[in-house]
């Protein structure tokens, strides 16, 4: 157990060495706050409550950044190592294959964590300062959509490791990270949404569009931050979350288990790997 | 007989068809020093790697401190020192941080690390980072780390690349400091000339198989290298110094110099006849076979062997 918290310790340092704490927090809070602004403008006093539009704003920003920035920290993190010679004088060390990959995925998730707490925080604080309305209700969903962003930031995390692992080269790694980047974030859903077009709801039934969204992480998020309460009817996201009728806990679930195969299909990988 | 840290039985290591060991044993003592010395590519790497678990051997076994380097427990680790080819560490991290991290992973109280660092000269860099470091710097860190925690068992894989005179000194000093200590410290190294002296014993291997293994007095003896003897004749008439040349056979150099290639049981009569009363000579110089010579020997014993 102290291992994995040296390494963690030693990656969370490195993160703030070489800025990337610094760059991380400082882009989610600038954008954060640009929405919140921006957001809260039509608005106005009255209509919506403005902590909802911004979760509805923020929890698409995540959907694009979060995974992008996690994968950007982890697709490196042992073929990077590997290449570099760092990881065979650690691995010669009274320290497990799997404690490094544990410890570095704890430091990387400390490092999104903190990013995402103060950058989305700010927002929310601004809000607050300004005079909005900040309603009990709002500010559970507002924690819950950070907590939940930091969860999506684990699964690409664990995913970036599992790539990370198994390819020779970090070219390679940086390129299949883009890819998986672009399959989640974007190409799924484009053509979840030609598919559904096409079929007409002939052979697609609600279950297997649950299944289908429980499949990509990112729609499971979406779900659980736009499907629900108030915000789900200023999403628009209202009337596929009906349909999808996936409680929060089945999407909270997905994404733990979807954090949680990749990163034991690297260790996997990294364990078997000849160095 | 003193105990055994390191155990090498039959082991082969291949990957794919390529064989990068094949059939090697050798083992290693507590208090010795040992050099294996092999061409780039020769197995050198693969067989240190093969000592500190990192790869599992194809067939055969491997003991380190009594444990299998592979199994995936830590007890002989804790105990062992590594000095890789080429180190690299992390460039944003000071010298200082680095070495904390490494003693951490191995348990060692942190206030021995400025004590190391100053060992190693460099006590005034320590808390520069390691990206501002030149290349003997880096070496040197990666000297310092291999000695946290009082090792017995040091595998050092060509230390001394990138060390100027005055550092390559200090380091054998540390490493005699160690060998006095007990603990079994293998150097790797492509050229056996500059272990002279340094290292009790000599492991050399070719293309993945061991080809010697012995003190250097033990591979000299086995080796049958021939001793050069050089003589400068006197300038007497060159009739009689042809003369007495053709007989012993002694070839030319140039005008004033004669040499021959003396095997061992011949050596000492050449220098009877080469000192007598009666032969034409003024200097006389015995030149051992340097242990570039011995090692060519060897790498072209088995080379014309098949």
């Amino acid at each position: 157990m102290n291992n994995i918290l040296i390494i963690a310790r030693k990656e969370v340092q490195e993160g703030l060495r070489n800025r990337w704490v610094f760059a991380t927090t400082l882009l989610l809070a600038a954008l954060a706050l640009t929405l919140t602004f921006l957001g809260s403008a039509p608005t106005g006093n009255v209509g919506a409550n403005a902590l909802d539009v911004v979760i509805v704003s923020l929890s698409s920003l995540t959907i694009f950044l979060v995974p992008l920035i996690a994968l950007l920290i982890s697709h490196d993190a042992i073929v990077g190592e590997v290449e570099r010679g760092t990881m065979l004088l650690l691995l010669s060390y009274p320290v497990g294959r799997w404690q490094v990959l544990a410890g570095k995925f704890l430091g990387h998730l400390g490092i999104l964590a903190f990013a995402t707490l103060l950058g989305y925080g700010a927002a929310a604080a601004a809000l607050a300062t300004m005079g909005g309305i900040v309603e009990g209700g709002s500010l559970v969903a507002f924690a819950k959509m950070i907590l939940s962003s930091i969860l999506l930031g684990a699964v690409f995390i664990a995913i970036g490791y599992f790539v990370s692992a198994l390819v020779r080269e970090r070219g390679t790694a940086a390129g299949v990270a883009i890819g998986v980047w672009l399959l989640f974030v974007l190409i799924y859903d484009m053509a979840l949404l030609g598919l559904l077009v096409v079929d007409q709801g002939q052979l697609i039934g609600g279950s297997v569009l649950n299944a289908l969204l429980l499949a990509n992480p990112t729609d499971a998020y979406r779900l659980l931050n736009l499907g629900s309460g108030d915000v789900s009817a200023l999403s628009g996201m209202g009337g596929v979350a009906e349909n999808a009728a996936l409680s929060p806990g089945v999407l909270v679930s997905a994404l733990a288990i979807w954090a949680l195969m990749p990163l034991a299909a690297a260790a996997l990988v990294f364990a078997r790997r000849e160095l | 007989m003193r105990a055994e840290t390191v155990l090498v039985a039959g082991v082969t290591k291949s990957y794919g068809r390529v064989c990068a060991i094949s059939d090697v044993s050798c083992e290693l003592r507590e208090g010795e020093t040992i050099a294996l010395v092999g061409h780039n590519g020769a197995g050198k790497t693969t067989l240190i790697k093969l000592m500190l678990g990192l790869i599992r051997p194809t067939s055969g076994t491997v003991k380190v401190l009594d444990e299998d380097p592979a199994s995936g427990r830590f007890e002989a680790r804790q105990r062992l020192g590594y000095l890789p080819e080429n180190v690299s560490f992390n460039l944003a991290l000071t010298g200082r941080e680095t070495l904390a991290f490494y003693a951490r992973l191995k348990r060692v109280p942190l206030a021995s690390i400025a004590t190391l660092l100053v060992r190693v000269g460099l006590g005034e860099a320590a808390d520069r980072r390691v990206g501002t470091y030149s290349k003997g710097m880096r070496q040197r860190l990666g000297l310092a780390q291999a000695l946290l925690g009082r090792p017995r068992v040091l595998l050092l894989d060509e230390p001394t690349t990138g060390l100027d005179p005055a550092l390559r000194r200090s380091f054998y000093d540390i490493v005699a400091e160690l060998r006095s200590d007990g603990a079994t410290v293998l150097l790797s190294s492509h050229a056996l000339t500059e272990l002279e002296g340094k290292a009790d014993r000599v492991v050399i291997i070719d293309r993945g198989a061991k080809i010697a293994d012995g003190t250097l007095e033990e591979l000299r003896r086995i080796a049958q290298l021939p001793t050069r003897i050089r003589l400068r004749v006197t300038e007497d008439a060159a009739d009689r110094v042809n003369e007495w040349a053709r007989t012993s056979g002694w070839r030319r150099v140039d005008g004033h110099l004669l040499e021959i290639d003396a095997g061992p049981d011949e050596k000492i009569r050449l220098l009877r006849s080469a000192a007598s009363a009666d032969a034409p000579v003024a200097d006389l110089d015995v030149i051992p076979p340097t242990l570039d010579e011995l090692y060519a020997h060897f790498l072209g014993a088995r080379e014309g062997g098949g």
